[in-house]
């Protein structure tokens, strides 16, 4: 026996196969870690949960115009809030930019963001900024109607969102409660109605959805297009991302405005932010400055595919067809808006959440 | 079919306790008695590195105290997502079984036409993201939908878990056994039942341990088709609630199911060691003759790739042809293919290292303590991706002060500790079938501890150790939530450079990412059937 095992049997591929897994890694080292410099005074990390699109149009333009580098870390904006919250003082996050402000909202509430620089926060309208002046709004979006012509007609759609929940819309409605377009809406409704017309307006719009409460936005969109649910709750570049999709001939449904200043008609705004623990705030600044300018401002208006309103005065957009300044929203601010909490504890108690 | 002559010595069947053969008994009793020191150490400190996720769920839970947790848990959504996710672990549970046993027995032995590429097919629908997988299906029949939908596209997705370890365990079991139970005058569906099933019983149920296991903690697809369970709750937690606290409480509730889980499937198991006969006769058997049954056999598989398969791949190339392409930028194709099979390679590589002391202790030296170490390395399965991300992040940060945070190595471990039941399973299916009497000849013909371990026990459970490899490979390729949080920056895997395209609409740079992960998963899976026929033709290999 002994001898048999000393004529090491089909040792060589097991051999082989280490040897090419070790000359694998070496050469590979580069592919598994990247070049991606952070220790450099001269470029920054970006953790961003923005539509990457216009977020790399955004950091393209940046790098030419400053020569500063920046290295982008994409996730959903609230893992990238946890993820910022876990890693503490040693974050190798220099800016935070997301498409709503309650993640934003969050990190000031636990003192993780510097001051933004004043010049930043006053090239935009300042109800689009935090009132701390910890963070700077950059884009806006707005909740609309989206509904199928087929089965309802423009005549028949409620002019306020608290006709969502009449009888007649039964079986119509389609909804995405979890999504973080809908609380900015339940929190508006909550200071225009109080706790209690809310939680039962809940209740009734929950009824109502039943069979077409959905997981996101994306599936309220396809669905009242496909014609399996007449109306839903979104904002409106859902719908123009679907229009961008499949093709105007494909697209069967159409978007409506609830009437000016109603509690569903509710601007969200996605925003910008330094972290303290970053050790280049001269940098960062430098891109939250860039991010209100003018040139990113219309880059954001122009050709981007995330169909967001520029809220930089005079930037005119070129997709969503009702320009910005004719919006007539629900007088809320983004500080009342806050991180949501009692819309939160509303949604849980109805079982939407 | 020739074998040395120790090899052809039958070693004992189960409950035979007595039969190892003189020569080797007293050695054996000596040694069993020693205990393993070297290996309890390893596999504790595998245990440990397991066991941060469930420490930090705890840390985080406790953040948000007590009473606001159960008032989150003890309420009717809570019970009606539970109960979501119950029925659709026990029905996707119960298909995989069936499905996954049924083609491995089908490939691995019977004489059905095309076996070396039904071997490869059959695995690949593991490497495909769930996104893929049920936008195919979303988009070809409006029904699939809800609970059924959910059924259909996650059994079609990860029945791999099933097969893998079944198809190891029937390619190294014992003919010998079937042979003697016909000729005894025991019938084809009887032997079956009784041999064939009852030789891969370890491996189906560690398989729909898997299964169950990952079911519990999926979410990725249910998004698609609309279905809620458990899980939907937690991310609702962590991205509109930004509640990690309340999540993390309701991550351990997803680990108390697990726990049920593991109970339910050990009750199963049962007591008895499985048969370990097989490998000391490394015969392979003739494959059984379908004849007229090749037909149904050779149209079940033609069914089951084409809708696994099929469907994803065919909506992948829909949306080459028809989607539109964007002026994203991003790394490079060949670039991200190779970042993936090196991150896939290395974790695998790892996991599989890892899981071998654990599954060592399981099965040679069991006992009470042991058996715990080696159940509560399960567990990390029903925790998230993005908590146990975040729980290396949390520790990186904290004890480490953020050495090594965002580097491949730590990715590198995030994904062996993610992806180590995977690993476990397949190497303690076939360790249990090696037999002791084997390594303890050779270590009473003085060979050293480690040249055993090499030497022999590693030959006998060769096929266990490359299914663990493959299955932990195969699952790294689409892994993205942990990804995401904790790979380098910069640096793109082909699963999120393809989420990148994905969630900004671009299908038509997204589809080919998607191509690519499954021709990559195709590459183990080939090299497992290359693997397995040399040692089907060659029986040396294995010895």
């Amino acid at each position: 026996m002994a001898r048999r095992w000393g004529r090491a049997p089909r040792m060589t591929a097991a051999t082989l196969a280490v040897a090419g897994l070790v000359a694998a890694t070496m050469t590979g080292c580069s592919a598994l870690s990247g070049s991606a410099s952070t220790g450099g005074g001269n470029s920054i990390t970006l953790y961003s949960g923005q539509h990457l699109q216009t977020t790399q149009k955004l950091v393209a333009a940046f790098e030419k115009q400053t020569g500063i580098t920046v290295s982008v870390r994409s996730n959903d904006e609230a893992v990238l809030a946890d993820q910022i919250v876990t890693e503490g003082a040693r974050s190798p996050a220099d800016v935070f930019y997301t498409e709503n402000t309650p993640p934003l909202e969050l990190l000031q509430g636990k003192g993780l963001l510097s001051t933004v620089r004043s010049s930043t926060l006053a090239a935009t309208p300042s109800r689009y900024n935090s009132p701390q002046g910890d963070w700077a709004g950059v884009s806006a979006r707005v909740s609309v109607l989206i509904y199928n012509p087929r089965l309802i007609s423009k005549s028949q759609l409620p002019t306020s969102v608290m006709q969502l929940a009449d009888p007649k819309y039964k079986g119509k409605i389609a909804l995405a409660a979890g999504e973080t377009d809908f609380q900015p809406i339940v929190t508006s409704v909550l200071r225009a109605h109080g706790t209690a017309a809310t939680e039962k307006w809940l209740n009734a719009v929950k009824a109502n959805a039943a069979g077409h409460l959905y997981p996101d936005n994306e599936t309220v969109t396809s669905d009242v297009n496909r014609g399996s649910a007449a109306v839903g709750i979104i904002n409106q570049y859902y719908w123009y991302r679907l229009r961008a999709e499949i093709g105007a001939g494909a697209t069967h449904s159409a978007i409506a405005f609830f009437a000016p200043r109603d509690p569903g008609y509710v601007l969200d705004v996605s925003g910008a932010a330094v972290l303290k623990s970053s050790t280049h705030q001269a940098a960062a600044q430098r891109f939250l400055a860039f991010l209100v300018s003018k040139p990113a401002q219309e880059i954001i208006g122009g050709h981007s595919l995330s169909y967001e309103y520029p809220i930089a005065s005079g930037v005119i957009t070129a997709a969503p067809e009702t320009p910005f300044s004719q919006l007539q929203p629900n007088p809320i601010t983004l500080g009342e808006l806050g991180t949501g909490s009692a819309a939160i504890a509303l949604l849980r108690r109805a079982g939407l959440l | 079919m020739t074998s040395s002559p120790v090899l052809d010595r039958h070693g004992p069947g189960p409950g035979q306790p007595g039969a190892d053969g003189p020569v080797v008994v007293a050695a054996t009793k000596a040694r069993r008695a020693r205990r393993p020191r070297a290996l309890i150490a390893s596999a504790t400190l595998i245990a440990a590195v397991l066991a941060l996720p469930l420490v930090f769920l705890l840390v985080e839970a406790s953040g948000s105290g007590a009473g606001a947790d159960a008032r989150l848990i003890f309420r009717p959504l809570t019970a009606e997502l539970l109960w979501n996710t119950v029925r659709l672990t026990v029905a996707v549970t119960a298909l995989c079984a069936v499905i996954g046993t049924a083609a491995a027995w089908c490939v691995e032995r019977t004489n059905v036409p095309g076996r070396k590429i039904w071997a490869v097919l059959v695995v690949v629908p593991l490497a495909i993201p769930d996104f893929v997988v049920s936008f195919g299906w979303a988009s070809l029949w409006t029904w699939v939908h809800g609970f059924r939908g959910a059924v259909i596209v996650m059994t079609l997705a990860v029945y791999p878990l099933v097969y893998l370890p079944v198809a190891a365990s029937l390619r190294g079991a014992d003919p010998g056994q079937e042979e003697v139970a016909r000729s005894l005058g025991s019938g084809r569906v009887r032997t079956f039942v009784r041999i064939t099933l009852g030789q891969a019983r370890g491996a189906i149920l560690g398989g729909c341990l898997l299964v169950a296991m990952v079911m519990l903690a999926e979410y990725g697809a249910f998004e698609i088709v609309g279905y809620q369970t458990f899980t939907t709750a937690i991310f609702t937690e962590i991205n509109v609630a930004f509640s990690l606290p309340a999540a993390s409480a309701l991550a351990l509730v997803l680990v108390l199911l697990s726990l049920i889980v593991l109970g339910a499937e050990g009750k199963l198991r049962g007591r008895g060691r499985v048969s370990r006969s097989g490998a000391l006769a490394q015969r392979v058997s003739a494959p059984y003759r379908l004849g007229r049954a090749r037909i149904p056999a050779l149209a079940g598989l033609t069914a089951l790739t084409g809708l696994s398969l099929g469907v994803p791949v065919g909506s992948s190339i829909y949306w080459m042809a028809t989607r539109g392409h964007d002026s994203l930028t991003g790394v490079s194709m060949p670039m991200a293919a190779l970042t993936t099979a090196l991150y896939g390679l290395l974790s695998a590589g790892l996991a599989t290292l890892m899981a071998l002391p654990v599954a060592l202790l399981a099965v040679r030296h069991p006992g009470g303590a042991r058996r715990f170490l080696e159940r509560s390395t399960y567990l990390v399965l029903a925790v998230p991706g993005v908590v146990i991300a975040l729980a290396l992040s949390y520790f990186t940060e904290r004890y480490l002060r953020g050495f090594g945070y965002q580097t491949a190595p730590l990715l590198i471990l995030a994904y062996a500790i993610m992806f180590f039941p995977l690993a476990l399973v397949g190497v303690k299916a076939s360790l249990a079938r090696a037999p002791v009497s084997l390594d303890e000849v050779a270590r009473s013909l003085g060979q050293p501890r480690l040249t055993v371990l090499w030497r022999v026990t590693l030959r006998l459970t060769g096929p266990g150790l490359v299914a663990a490899f493959c299955l932990v490979f195969l699952s790294v390729i689409t892994e993205l939530t942990a990804t995401l949080i904790l790979i380098p920056t910069g640096v793109q895997t082909l699963a999120s450079q393809f989420w990148v395209y994905e969630t900004n609409l671009s299908y038509g740079q997204a589809a080919p990412f998607a191509l690519v992960m499954i021709a990559v998963a195709a590459i183990p899976s080939w090299v497992l059937g290359r693997f397995f026929d040399r040692g089907a033709a060659d029986p040396r290999m294995m010895t």
